[in-house]
């Protein structure tokens, strides 16, 4: 291949990649509430011990849940203090996040 | 090729990449194989491990290097659990292993100066690294001078156990070499300080051990404060388990010490009384972690003022800092705290350094305290921030465990304070 097709290819290549990386990382606000969680429920949901693994449970299983804590109709120790401090838009975003880990 | 064919390839490349810096200059790095951008992360407790690695997480094309003393990290969490005899030194450490296998480069050395100008820091050896933004976590340090006859060395003697590691193994030791009768002194700190709840789930523990093996024994509580987070549920669990065995001296009833007689075990008040013991758990006035002030970075009250959204230092650009030793609000000095702020502070980095809008912050905090090892209490907050109120805990969530819960219910909290560890620890460092 000639030098000026490689540096063409090369630049073509790069032009693609810059496109690629630069919109690649964009952190969701449903991430970043879910991401609160991990501190009890394990990175992802994925709790090694004694408290309840949250991940793959499904969206409407959660939001009912954390709706139910709240109001105290489910009995809890912490997550009635935990699940109040979420408005009903954060907690979708919180369920359809764990409900695909 | 031709050596000249060779240097006008190279030329060609040359123009090539400054003209990809011109589009964007750090997405220029990824696309020749070079990092996005290149974050230190000096302190690896649960501030420092969680910032890496969630950053990581959030960009692997990140160049990370999580810079820690230790290489293994021994908790201060459940280090009364230590104390108390039920669990071991081994079951509260942890590797670096699972950030080493992510990529994020480890090293285990102290850093001594931050060049912020040049962006280095600068190792105990010498060696320099060179960062694009920077995450300080370097927890606390303790303000010595507060307190008549007492020096960092004397902590040798009369140990905090306020950092985890060989001073939880000192305070250990010297509670089993007490006799059956002695008293021990614990003296928690005025506001702020690391881990509120922690010295009186310190006092429970040990409490709980003399309770079993050293039955005529007292602890005696020199307080620097008026009144102590959780107090009604530790003082209603005390009452229940300890009967007789804890006294708590508020400050103003003489309980804030100026000065300790180091060789005699004698601590003396401000009020004038002073007191011989056994075993003196003296937990000192702090500020934050010494890189903090070396480099600058510290207020009047020795603590770190930052945008607490972001975390970005208020004095310096480009440095983060995050944990004890940073101001957060209404956020406590808690491990807790610093792994939530730790994945905010890798969510600002990362989207500053990609041109995007961070997320509306969320924070966390949770502090579980064993009155005994089946009886556990907490207190949760969950956290916004606004321009005018900084960072806030959200109106109606959050609050201490109930005072009217029975048996079954501290039981669970208890079991559950063993589940946030095992949660958090894997979160933090796994």
């Amino acid at each position: 291949m000639s030098i000026k097709r490689t540096v063409a290819l090369l630049l073509f290549s790069s032009c693609l990649s810059v496109s690629n990386i630069s919109s690649a990382v964009e952190i969701s606000q449903a991430t970043m509430l879910a991401n609160s969680c991990a501190a009890c429920h394990g990175t992802h949901g994925k709790s090694p011990g004694a408290i309840p693994a949250i991940n793959g449970k499904s969206a409407s299983f959660i939001i009912q849940s954390l709706k139910d804590f709240t109001s105290g109709a489910r009995p809890s120790t912490v997550m009635g203090r935990h699940a109040s401090g979420y408005s009903e838009k954060e907690i979708k975003l919180i369920a359809e996040f764990f409900s695909k880990q | 090729m031709s050596s000249y064919d060779r240097r006008r390839f190279l030329q060609l490349i040359g123009s090539s990449g400054m003209l990809m810096a011109s589009m964007n200059p750090l997405s220029a790095f990824a696309m020749s194989g070079s990092p996005s951008a290149r974050v230190i992360v000096v302190g690896g407790g649960f501030g420092g491990a969680t910032c890496a690695k969630y950053l990581n997480m959030f960009d692997p094309s990140l160049s990370i290097t999580l810079i820690e003393p230790s290489k293994r990290f021994k908790t201060c969490p459940f280090s009364n659990a230590v104390l108390s005899g039920f669990q071991n030194m081994e079951s509260i450490s942890h590797s670096y292993k699972a950030h080493e296998n992510r990529g994020i480069n480890v090293v285990h050395d102290k850093v001594t100066q931050i060049d912020n100008t040049n962006k280095t820091v600068v190792l105990s050896g010498g060696e320099k690294l060179s960062y694009d933004k920077l995450v300080l976590s370097p927890g606390i340090d303790f303000k010595w001078d507060l307190v008549e006859g007492m020096q960092a060395s004397d902590a040798a003697t009369i140990p905090h156990a306020w950092q985890g590691g060989t001073q939880t193994t000192l305070l250990r030791n010297q509670l089993v070499s007490m006799r059956d009768g002695g008293t021990i002194i614990v003296a928690p700190p005025g506001n702020p300080f690391r881990c509120p709840p922690g010295p009186y789930e310190r006092v429970s523990l040990i409490a709980h051990y003399l309770k079993q093996h050293k039955p005529k024994s007292k602890i005696l509580i020199l307080d620097a404060k008026s009144k102590f987070s959780k107090q009604s549920l530790f003082m209603q669990g005390w009452d229940k388990l300890y009967p007789g065995m804890i006294e708590w001296v508020a400050d103003e009833k003489g309980g804030r010490i100026d000065e300790i007689d180091v060789k005699n075990n004698i601590v003396h008040t401000e009020l004038g009384s002073k007191h011989k013991a056994d075993v003196i758990n003296f937990i000192p006035p702090q500020k934050a972690g010494l890189i903090a002030h070396t480099a600058g970075l510290t207020n009047s009250d020795g603590w770190c003022p930052v945008n607490q959204r972001t975390f970005e230092s208020k004095m310096q650009a480009d440095i983060h800092i995050i944990g004890d030793a940073s101001i957060a609000g209404k956020m406590p000095k808690s491990g807790f705290a610093a792994n939530s702020q730790g994945k905010v502070c890798a969510a600002a980095i990362v989207s500053a350094i990609h041109g995007k809008t961070m997320p509306e912050p969320s924070y966390v905090n949770t502090c579980y305290s064993l009155v005994s090892p089946d009886y556990g209490i907490s207190v949760a907050a969950v956290y916004r921030y606004s321009n005018d109120k900084g960072i806030y805990k959200v109106k109606g969530s959050g609050g201490v465990s109930p005072k009217n819960a029975d048996k079954v219910f501290r039981q669970q909290e208890a079991r559950y304070a063993k589940g946030w560890y095992d949660s958090i620890t894997a979160d933090s460092f796994g």
